[in-house]
């Protein structure tokens, strides 16, 4: 049994005949922010989503700490989704929700139902998701509901909910593509900070190819659902990058 | 050359014609004339003076009737409510697979495809006089009228936040509980507040064909052209509908 997250032969086709990942074989180190980038539309969401299955495979294995993902159902499928925690690039908080019940619904893969619906968490959950709220700097907003938040607050907060599920991964799709320049680089700074405090590994979908190798450890460039590149960020280079979005005109 | 700047609309033109032309059509097929409309109001006159004034001697009766409308109302519309709940899930094309949201589907336009005093009619023949009839009746159509739109509310929500609920490893319950319902649950509210308002004025009439509540009363005033009382008795419903009315405008507006 290995830990982190290996992929073996990973694919996906909406379409059939018209494939969006073709046969990826990755492994992840069960640490460490990994960056995927790539054109819009190459398929680094499917990939993404294909790992916690909120899109099926067509093809292939997700393996986490060992345990293939792809075959699961029902049960077996919520309890491998809990320990794996999701940050969107939209935020997707619960508009109507307070900004606490949105990050204790990151412990609904944990609790009883009746629990979730009287909100009698236990303490221990109430009073990590304090931690978290102080942690992502929202000490004072425990009791606002999300649609009051700005952009920024909400990712803040999007990233506490994924952490409340004390994930063994985690995954972020684009999480800082709705954000302002100065707020993404806020964004990712506290998603790679807290992770590594965490020790939780990341894969970040992201179209800064900047901030990917300012702040992530590996990156890998996906092209036409292939991966065709794949290493430190020192190792990118121009022709790479021409490689992964084609034509050279917008480099400079 | 001419430019035009607003296409003229023949297709509205020709609608509107034809309507008109209908309206004078069926005016003569119905044998409205002029003098048949004066003979209506002269008699309609002598009926309103009859009616005054109000005669609310039988104020015992008045209530009676009232208060058994009013809990048809409340019973109907609780029943109605929670019954509309879960259909409204299984109808909504979103959440629900289409093998169970069509069938759904149809079950709430048979609830709604009959009004409601045919429904009352029906459920008087089929378990007797009195306010059970009633409560059935008014129940069947709230669970119609809720239940369509619950499922439209629901089919409108964002499912960006039911992604999210269900990437935490939430069971359907759980998602239902948190991605959902907050999504609707204000809009659900404000139908269920308008439902309870429409079943107060209902309750009124299913009485006529013997279902029980005030109906049955007014029915009873009209007949042995009692129409002193029968002015008591509208003008107690009219009361109780602007209270209502009141009442429910200022949850609605608290809900927004």
């Amino acid at each position: 049994m290995s830990a982190g997250l290996s992929l073996r032969g990973l694919s996906k086709s909406y379409v059939p005949g018209k494939p969006v990942l073709r046969d990826i074989s990755l492994d992840f180190a069960p640490e460490g922010v990994t960056a995927i980038i790539g054109p819009s539309g190459t398929g680094k969401s499917t990939l993404i989503r294909c790992i916690n299955r909120l899109v099926e495979p067509t093809g292939g294995k997700v393996l986490l700490d060992g345990q293939d993902l792809v075959p699961l159902r029902g049960r077996a499928l919520r309890l491998a989704r809990r320990r794996i925690g999701m940050v969107f690039q939209e935020y997707n908080l619960v508009e109507r929700l307070s900004v606490m019940e949105n990050l204790l619904s990151g412990r609904l893969g944990y609790v009883p139902l009746w629990r979730a619906w009287l909100r009698k968490y236990p303490e221990a959950d109430i009073a990590r998701a304090f931690d978290l709220l102080d942690a992502v700097g929202l000490p004072e907003h425990a009791t606002r509901r999300a649609d009051a938040l700005s952009g920024g607050q909400r990712q803040r907060v999007g990233i506490a909910r994924a952490l409340m599920q004390r994930p063994a991964l985690l995954l972020a799709d684009e999480p800082t593509s709705s954000l302002d320049p100065r707020t993404a680089v806020e964004v990712m700074e506290l998603l790679t900070t807290l992770t590594r405090r965490e020790q939780v590994p990341v894969i970040i979908n992201i179209h800064n190819v900047e901030l990917a190798k300012r702040y992530c450890g590996r990156i890998i460039g996906m092209h036409q659902g292939e991966v065709v590149f794949d290493g430190p960020p020192e190792a990118l280079q121009a022709s790479h990058l021409t490689l992964i979005y084609g034509g050279e005109g917008w480099q400079e | 050359m001419t430019r035009t700047a607003f296409a003229p609309n023949w297709t509205a033109r020709g609608a509107l014609l034809a309507l008109a032309l209908y309206c004078v059509f069926a005016v003569t097929q119905l044998d409205i004339s002029w003098a048949r409309v004066l003979t209506g109001f002269g008699e309609g006159g002598r009926f309103l003076a009859r009616m005054w004034p109000p005669n609310f001697e039988r104020w015992d009766t008045l209530v009676e009737g009232m208060l058994e409308s009013i809990q048809i109302a409340v019973l109907s519309s609780v029943a109605g409510i929670i019954l509309s709940l879960p259909l409204g899930l299984l109808a909504a094309r979103n959440l629900s697979p289409a093998w169970v949201s069509a069938p759904t589907r149809g079950f709430i336009a048979l609830c709604r495809s009959l009004h409601y005093v045919i429904v009352a009619i029906l459920f008087v023949k089929a378990v007797g006089f009195g306010a059970l009839a009633g409560v059935a009746a008014l129940t069947v159509a709230s669970m119609g009228f809720i239940a369509k739109l619950f499922a439209e509310a629901i089919e409108e929500i964002s499912m960006k936040q039911v992604e999210a609920v269900r990437a935490t490893g939430a069971g359907p319950f759980a998602v239902l509980l948190y991605g959902v319902l907050p999504q609707v649950a204000s809009r659900f509210v404000g139908f269920c507040i308008y439902q309870l308002d429409s079943n107060l004025r209902n309750s009124t009439l299913v009485g006529i064909v013997g279902a029980g509540g005030i109906g049955g009363t007014l029915f009873a005033a009209f007949k042995r052209f009692d129409y002193d009382f029968v002015a008591a008795i509208l003008l107690s419903i009219i009361a109780l509908i602007f209270v209502a009315e009141l009442v429910s405008g200022r949850v609605r507006k608290a809900l927004q």
